[in-house]
């Protein structure tokens, strides 16, 4: 799928700070650029650059101190917790370097965890988590709890997680991150799939060269203010 | 349904804890419900009583008597349907240890008066016709493997020698609350023998047991004897039965409150034990509730987690602790018989033990679903790994 002429994520005059003790410690300063509807972009940074802080903004699971951040023409900044919650059920899909899995439930249950929000039968919320771990490859494990699975074959059930309610987005932090080269291939091949196969719009955080070479666009981000220099890979 | 299942999941992720914290809250719930019991039987005496029955005694105090002249006055006196004299014997069996109350009673006109002692007709006709019959409730009779037609001996205390009694009846409760270790022989039996060892004790009553022909009279036929007797050598107080059996229990008044207090604090402890189950689980399980933040799930799911998890380790604590109860007090009413002939766990004291289990349950998520709701998806995303 080509990448969109329209930006599905616009971000203007953003500020980001946290408090340590009586200390205010800035983040991220003054940032503003847009992220194009199917592009696949790396985020990458030293530790503390404040690329897992933009992230969560943009994910829509942390507030900005100002500015605004569109997506999908929504302005998230401005939508109070229950409406935000709402909207990233319906809107991102979450892959993180440590899979987050709830242990007690099997990868099917996992999976169906999103679908409990949306007013979907037992039956059509069957027929979709079969689906999404057919698509990841996982179809003969879904019985299998993550303690009885891989590092790669967790994160494959994170991915069909993400991708359950069919987002327009996926955002990914690190999520190659606790895995070996082999198991990382696979991954990055499935988001790339993801990528260019159903046009999700993915903004990636990694620390990791082989992975951000997958990506369209790497940008730079180095003391909370973007790096000028940005790669495209197309 | 996936909710109910996720929350039975999770209350039973580390099995010992949990087992070990439903086993605390069975045994906290247990010994609730038993020291409730204490408190129950502790006034059996006085929830067994009846509305029409009251009790003429000296005013100055029990020890003293009253003439028998006055039962023949108090039988006049419009209102009273029946009237017997009473007087506790306090005789022991064997020793000290084998207690059972006993008081000589005018049979004639005390069996009509208490319907909840039932006794076959023979042996009711057997113990009015012998003066050294004796009518034992069953408890006794049971304990000490009784038959009618046998001798029993009591050592008296408050009348000395050695008295014998032929069993001629046996009665058991009509309801569970009737005390069944009575023991009750003829008054007159007694005062004959008073008339030719100390005749200056004869003829004198410890107490009158009247019944009223109506509730509403009881008052007005309480104060119409008192009033009768007043100015007389031996003036009266008459208070209905409860009162007169509330009159003994408040002797013990201090000790109640004492384990009514500690029934409580058991209750107290057993939360604080859940509120750190909780809030343990909780606070591992914090990056858990912001990955369910972050799907978008809401703090009411999260509430619901939370609560139905505590509620159901409290619940089935609970359970456990109920069904305990009843062969524990059982066995507890064997041992303590002679102190709490009537021991048994009311239906009041297993609604107490569900409520405090349910109010465990609730309190003890508080705290946990507090923070779980309040904690930043971020902060708690970077408690995993």
């Amino acid at each position: 799928m080509e990448v969109g002429e329209r930006p599905i994520v616009e971000i203007h005059n953003l500020n980001k700070s946290y408090r340590r003790g009586t200390q205010t410690v800035p983040v991220l300063h003054d940032l503003s650029f847009d992220i194009q509807e199917g592009e696949f972009l790396a985020l990458m940074g030293p530790s503390g650059s404040g690329k897992s802080t933009l992230l969560n903004l943009i994910a829509g699971i942390d507030k900005a101190d100002s500015g605004t951040i569109k997506v999908g023409g929504v302005d998230i900044t401005a939508l109070a917790e229950g409406e935000l919650a709402r909207w990233r059920s319906n809107n991102v899909g979450f892959i993180f370097q440590f899979y987050n899995l709830i242990p007690v439930l099997t990868a099917f249950g996992n999976v169906e965890l999103p679908l409990l929000l949306t007013g979907l039968s037992r039956a059509e919320r069957r027929e979709h988590v079969e689906l999404a771990l057919a698509i990841v490859g996982l179809a003969d494990r879904m019985d299998h709890y993550p303690g009885q699975l891989s590092g790669g074959q967790q994160q494959r059930v994170a991915i069909a997680r993400a991708v359950i309610t069919d987002p327009a987005i996926l955002v990914a932090d690190e999520p190659t991150g606790d895995l070996d080269r082999v198991s990382a291939k696979e991954i990055l091949e499935l988001m790339e799939r993801l990528n260019t196969e159903s046009g999700k719009t993915i903004i990636m955080v990694t620390h990791d060269p082989r992975a951000a070479e997958k990506a369209h666009i790497i940008k730079h981000l180095d003391k909370g203010v973007l790096n000028v220099h940005t790669e495209t890979h197309f | 349904m996936f909710t109910l299942k996720l929350i039975f999941k999770n209350a039973f992720r580390h099995k010992l804890r949990t087992s070990l914290t439903i086993f605390g809250i069975a045994v906290a719930v247990l010994a609730f419900g038993l020291l409730r019991t204490v408190i129950s039987a502790w006034y059996a005496g006085a929830e067994a009583s009846s509305a029409i029955r009251l009790v003429t005694r000296n005013s100055i105090s029990l020890v003293f008597s009253l003439p028998l002249s006055y039962e023949e006055k108090i039988r006049h006196v419009p209102g009273v349907k029946f009237v017997t004299r009473d007087n506790w014997f306090g005789g022991i069996y064997i020793d000290e240890k084998h207690f059972f109350p006993n008081f000589a009673v005018d049979p004639k006109n005390y069996l009509p008066m208490v319907p909840e002692f039932v006794i076959p007709d023979d042996q009711k006709t057997a113990f009015i016709r012998d003066r050294k019959a004796a009518l034992a409730g069953r408890k006794i009779v049971e304990k000490y493997h009784w038959k009618i037609g046998d001798t029993i001996t009591l050592k008296g205390t408050i009348f000395p020698g050695n008295w014998e009694f032929v069993l001629r009846a046996i009665y058991h409760g009509r309801d569970k609350s009737t005390d069944e270790t009575f023991f009750l022989f003829h008054w007159d039996y007694l005062n004959e023998a008073l008339k030719k060892t100390a005749p200056a004790r004869a003829d004198q009553v410890g107490f009158y047991f009247i019944t009223v022909t109506n509730p509403n009279l009881a008052a007005e036929v309480s104060q119409t004897i008192d009033k009768m007797f007043r100015n007389s050598l031996a003036e009266t107080l008459t208070e209905t039965e409860k009162a007169f059996e509330l009159g003994f229990v408040s002797m013990s008044e201090a000790i109640i409150v004492a384990i009514r207090l500690v029934s409580y604090v058991v209750i107290i402890i057993i939360m604080a034990v859940m509120a750190n189950t909780m809030a343990m689980t909780a606070r591992e399980r914090f990056g858990e509730y912001a990955v369910l933040k972050t799907l978008g799930f809401g703090g009411t799911h999260l509430a619901v987690m939370i609560f139905g998890e505590s509620l159901i380790i409290a619940v089935i604590g609970c359970t456990a602790g109920i069904a305990a109860t009843f062969p524990v007090a059982k066995k507890f009413a064997e041992i303590m018989s002679p102190a709490f002939p009537v021991f048994n766990v009311a239906p009041s004291t297993v609604y107490m033990d569900i409520a405090a289990g349910l109010v465990v349950g609730l309190v003890a998520a508080v705290v946990p679903t507090w923070r779980a709701i309040h904690i930043r998806i971020a902060d708690g995303l970077r408690r995993i790994g």
